[in-house]
């Protein structure tokens, strides 16, 4: 133990603390920023942006809940970011669960394919996707029916859950193999099929990666515009939350309605933060095993 | 228990995936190829088989690709190397000094990373903004002169300040990553570079970044996939390739073709070359990066 820090040293410390607090101010300031600025009136946005507000305006809540559909567009995000989780578990589980435990001839081949699909990202076969179903609407449509697959959150729930596969097959998989095979042996030798096994023996075990696989999707799938942006596009139609928020980005350049805007920030913003300081830990974790973001 | 019900099981469990991946990533990629070669203007009304010709007027002279391209270069050099120097410097800190609220700190270096895109470029629109922005602002809190910077709106500052955004975004996510992979150097190699007198600096550039350098390599290829992707991202939500083309990258290009123009084929070539470059690119980094794996 030193009893006196050289000065070299003391003015490292400080340089160390100066440069922490810096980049922390500069995500904490926006962000608070944003929840400041959701309760203001928006004469106040013409002035100095960082006055403190006058009062707490709640009417921006109102008329972005109501005016600007956000309570709708909110109802349509929880429903496709629940449904679109509950696809995936119950489809990429099982495929996890058989690809990592079971030895069979086609294995070699569908692992490589779903490995395949870590490097097709969204953004490039969107495209893609929208004209595969104009037509499935299209053949529809000569039958006299109405299109079902644009404009339908159910489906998009679907394609959410369908590009969420590999990724999510790939880090339930690695957990799989590590699990002892003595489990199951045991769970046969007491007379459980290998459905029974899977759900009551195998599954319980592999919660702590199945709680992080709804994390990072659920995220994800909240977030995630690019894709309901091409798939929602009747006008007057549902919209999930952030492309209503991008939506109302593009109005507000028009009529000047700030403090909807930030109200509608806030609604975004909040589930995800609230999520996120519950589970923080788990979610930074959980980023080790591997993932890649974008 | 009987062999067949053993490949039944199998099968139950893997179709659903197998389908579902099929139908909306297989057959989408193989058509991303596949439209490349056609003139495919509208809703599939004409469909012409053209061969390479997308192609060749994609490289013979499109401005707006060459300024997509020069763009999206420029991004991910940008932004790569300012978030990794920022985001290595930082996990470095965090996990080699004795810090008070070092939790407190990695918590919110994180917050940036669970936001949407676009709320983040809603939240930098009100930074850029002309007028009444808190960087303009800021700016002329120190000299009451200067006249407004036009952050998004200045051909010239608009890439900049997209990037900045983007670095905004990534460094809690590459820090903590690296926190990661520091965690594993055994704390034995800077006891020992102690003794012998070895300055923080010197031990940093040593020990930390030699020891934690395939993770590194693994983050490079992040660097480039994901900033071609993100770009896109914030551009659409920030500035639609405003003013002018002048912050226009690939992907947002790719899209514009494709919907706005309604010219499905030539938007997919671009895919293709965009697809082919991000894992040449990648390749070539990989490749460059390689060192001998350190022994213990």
């Amino acid at each position: 133990m030193k009893l006196f820090e050289p000065e070299s040293d003391r003015l490292y410390r400080i340089f160390i603390y100066v440069a922490l607090v810096g980049l922390a101010v500069s995500v904490i300031v926006p962000v608070a920023w944003v929840f400041m600025a959701s309760i203001k009136k928006n004469s106040e946005f013409y002035g100095n942006p960082w006055l403190l507000p006058e009062g707490f305006h709640y009417q921006n809540f109102v008329d972005a809940w109501g005016n600007a559909r956000m309570g709708e567009y909110m109802m349509s995000s929880v429903i496709v970011t629940l449904l679109a989780i509950c696809i995936l578990l119950v489809v990429a589980l099982p495929a996890a669960y058989c690809l990592s435990r079971f030895r069979f001839r086609m294995r070699k081949f569908l692992r490589v394919l779903f490995m395949g699909g870590l490097f097709i990202n969204v953004n490039y076969i969107v495209v893609p996707i929208f004209l595969m179903f104009v037509g499935f609407d299209g053949y529809l449509r000569d039958y006299g029916m109405d299109g079902f697959f644009l404009n339908n959150i159910f489906v998009l729930a679907l394609v959410y859950a369908s590009t969420a596969l590999p990724f999510t097959i790939y880090l339930l998989s690695g957990y799989f193999v590590t699990l002892s095979s003595s489990y199951e042996e045991a769970a046969y030798i007491d007379g459980a099929g290998y459905f029974r096994t899977m759900m009551h023996v195998m599954f319980p075990m592999a919660l702590p990666s199945i709680i992080t696989v709804i994390l990072f999707n659920s995220l994800a799938f909240w977030n995630e515009y690019i894709i309901a942006i091409t798939l929602l596009t009747r006008p007057g139609g549902t919209r999930t939350l952030p492309v209503g928020l991008m939506n109302l980005m593009k109005a507000q350049n028009a009529a000047a309605q700030y403090g909807q805007l930030y109200a509608g920030l806030v609604l975004v913003m909040v589930p995800t933060l609230v999520l996120y300081i519950c589970v923080q830990k788990k979610l930074t974790e959980g980023m080790n095993l591997g993932g890649l973001k974008g | 228990m009987k062999k067949n019900s053993k490949g039944a099981f199998i099968f139950m469990c893997l179709a659903p995936s197998v389908v579902l991946f099929t139908l909306f990533m297989v057959v989408p990629t193989i058509n991303v190829f596949r439209m490349s070669f056609y003139r495919w203007g509208g809703y599939s009304a004409s469909r012409t088989f053209v061969g390479l010709d997308n192609f060749r007027i994609l490289f013979s002279g499109d401005m707006r690709f060459l300024q997509s391209f020069q763009n999206t270069v420029l991004l991910i050099s940008v932004v790569s190397i300012v978030t990794f120097g920022i985001s290595l410097v930082f996990a470095s800190i965090l996990s080699r000094e004795e810090v008070r609220g070092k939790n407190f700190f990695r918590v919110v270096f994180y917050i940036p990373n669970i936001l949407s895109v676009v709320i983040i470029s809603a939240i930098f629109s009100a930074i850029y903004e002309a007028n009444n922005g808190m960087l303009n602002s800021i700016i002329s809190f120190f000299d009451r002169t200067r006249e407004p910077v036009y952050w998004l709106g200045d051909n010239d500052i608009v890439i900049f300040s997209i990037a900045g955004a983007m670095v905004w975004q990534a460094i809690g996510y590459y820090m903590v990553m690296y926190m990661a992979s520091m965690a594993s150097v055994p704390e034995s190699l800077y006891e020992s570079a102690n003794l012998e007198g070895a300055g923080k600096i010197h031990q940093f550039f040593r020990i930390t970044v030699p020891l934690i350098w395939s993770n590194i390599r693994t983050t490079m290829t992040f660097f480039i996939i994901s900033s071609i992707n993100l770009s896109f991202l914030f551009v659409t939500a920030m500035t639609n390739g405003g003013p002018d083309g002048a912050s226009e990258v690939f992907l947002s290009y790719m899209y514009r073709q494709a919907y706005t123009n309604s010219s499905y084929g030539y938007g997919m070539a671009i895919g293709v070359v965009v697809f082919t470059f991000s894992f040449a690119l990648s390749g070539i980094v990989n490749l460059v990066t390689y060192r001998d794996p350190i022994e213990i």
